[in-house]
């Protein structure tokens, strides 16, 4: 009975490890992932199709917030930068918005809070499963752009964070226009009524309505905007990009 | 399902010849399963079972689950958790609400690539890929579900059209009169060998149709609410299903559903003649045992008797 009950787990186990360990083989190849990542780009597409661009995020109501809102990533950025502008609360922090711009330009926070605002209930979906809920007041980044004027040739605009994630990496992310414009895509600056903490991002993070977590750029220090990503970091518009997670962020 | 009959006698030609009247059954080669529904049937047990384990790589990237829209750290209806005890060594405990059960080796805490404990949910032979890797995960995972997804569909549209749903699958006022008789044939393990064996028996309809209907449609759907950007337009269904996170919480129960499904169906498979079954949705081709042709011949009175049955 023991043998038997052993000979079956092991099949069962057997069986199971040589399937796990012939995708690890496809997994590593150089073939596998192109691939199977042939299916993002569907899912950008069809979800585009499915879900217009108009389309905005539910928004819940303050009964609905999250008692926690688990910060995720960099919680303490350690660059000198970061921490001097710590030191004096982020009195002498500037956004500088550059790249394909009629007008390039440097924003404070008191700045920024100049231009068209919005707050917003919305739920933060990790790629890891979590989800969280937490209600955000910051700059349209549409308005921010219709302010400093964008150049037809741009197509991305790309964050620029003030944290590491390894030595001289620092983290970055990028969305297309059409997602900049949307009016979901804010530049907070609160979240649940209070100045950004730092673990969640201070002084100012993206906000995008309809894509996962890590699309949602805390730190930002300068914004560029770019007809192409591809000379940025590795090339994939954002840190975990290059990591091998997906630019599109939607699902 | 379809019966089309491609009669031959496998009726073995030397018994025959030597043993007249032989009181064993003659049987008959019967073309059951459609070349569609066949390939259709293993690119399923493919998609699903890459789905299922790269599901799993996905889950250990938080292996826990809980109810509404956000996640309760304190609360989970579910959780792989890994602790030290007292002597430092890492523990799986797989909480089931206010229960927890030491499960270290499998859930929680369980064997790293150079064998020491490490803390992951599920083990690495249950996930692909096997080390924790949750981007190439989502690459697995996304892939399967356009291949589940198509298959499905052409599946559904196939079977209606075919009518193989209104015919072989949905059930008849007899079938639901047969239900207790199915039942106990079922826990007695007896299989029908004849005729009767190429008809779905009341069990099998309700299972094929949930397992379609329900778990497939059910499973898709909620995959789709954990998107965010289809949220935007699937948030009232979110939101009828109890919030994000329980649309997780469903995912995952049904892909377990589908697991315990596959686990009756590999099983009825084995003990109702494996080697017939595999046969049949393989080739097409499923062996039935009839009455000897000579008897049917010789004593109308059986065939009178067929027909009233019928």
């Amino acid at each position: 009975m023991t043998d038997r009950r052993t000979f079956l787990r092991m099949a069962i186990m057997g069986t199971a490890g040589l399937l796990v360990a012939g995708c690890d083989k496809i997994s590593q190849s150089s073939w596998g992932p192109k691939v199977l990542g042939k299916a993002q780009g569907l899912n950008r597409r069809v979800q585009a199709l499915l879900s217009p661009s108009s389309a905005m995020a539910k928004e819940y109501t303050e009964a609905d917030i999250s008692p926690t809102f688990h910060p995720n990533g960099t919680t303490m950025p350690d660059t000198d930068e970061y921490q001097a502008l710590m030191a004096n609360n982020f009195r002498d922090y500037k956004l500088k918005v550059t790249g394909l711009v009629t007008t390039p330009g440097e924003f404070s926070i008191d700045d920024l809070k100049k231009l068209d605002n919005r707050t917003q209930i919305t739920r933060h979906d990790c790629v890891e499963g979590w989800s969280a809920i937490g209600k955000w007041q910051g700059t349209q980044l549409s308005a921010l752009l219709d302010h400093v004027g964008v150049d037809p040739k741009a197509r991305f605009v790309v964050f620029h964070c003030l944290d590491n994630m390894d030595v001289d990496t620092p983290y970055y992310e990028s969305v297309d226009i059409e997602e900049a414009r949307h009016p979901q895509t804010l530049l907070a600056f609160n979240l649940n009524d209070k100045p950004l903490p730092v673990s969640n991002g201070a002084p100012l993070r993206l906000r995008v309505g309809r894509q996962l977590g890590y699309k949602q750029a805390k730190y930002i220090g300068s914004i560029e905007l770019v007809d192409s990503f591809a000379k940025i970091g590795s090339g994939n518009g954002g840190y975990w990009e290059d990591q091998g997670y997906e630019w599109y962020a939607g699902i | 399902m379809t019966t089309e009959t491609v009669t031959e006698n496998v009726i073995s030609q030397s018994a025959a010849a030597m043993t007249p009247p032989a009181p064993a059954t003659s049987k008959r080669l019967v073309y059951r399963h459609s070349l569609p529904i066949r390939l259709m049937h293993w690119i399923n047990v493919i998609s699903l079972s890459l789905m299922f384990f790269s599901g799993l790589q996905i889950f250990n990237a938080h292996p826990s689950l809980s109810w509404g829209n956000y996640n309760n750290p304190d609360k989970p209806l579910l959780a792989l958790d890994a602790r030290e005890d007292a002597s430092g060594n890492l523990i799986g405990i797989t909480r089931i609400g206010k229960h927890e059960f030491n499960t270290t080796g499998v859930l929680g805490v369980s064997k790293g690539p150079d064998g020491t404990p490490t803390a992951r949910g599920f083990p690495s032979w249950l996930t692909v890929p096997g080390p924790g890797w949750l981007s190439m995960g989502r690459q697995w995972h996304f892939f399967f579900a356009w291949i589940f997804v198509l298959n499905g569909l052409c599946y559904i549209g196939y079977s209606l059209t075919k009518k193989h749903v209104q015919r072989d699958l949905w059930p008849t006022k007899a079938d639901w009169r047969g239900i207790g008789q199915s039942i106990a044939d079922h826990v007695r393990f007896k299989h029908p060998h004849g005729e009767e064996a190429l008809r779905y028996n009341i069990l099998q309809r309700l299972a094929y149709l949930i397992v379609i209907f329900v778990f497939g449609i059910g499973i898709v759907l909620m995959g789709l609410a954990m998107s965010p950007r289809m949220d935007a337009v699937l948030s009232p269904m979110v939101e009828l299903v109890g919030g994000r996170q329980a649309a997780r919480t469903i995912h995952f129960i049904i892909a377990w559903a589908f697991v315990a499904f596959v686990l009756i169906h590999v099983f009825e498979v084995l003990i109702s003649g494996v080697f017939n079954q595999l046969r049949g949705m393989i080739t097409g081709y499923y062996k039935v045992d009839v009455e000897p042709v000579s008897v049917v011949k010789n004593e109308p009175v059986a065939v009178i008797k067929e027909t009233t049955h019928d």
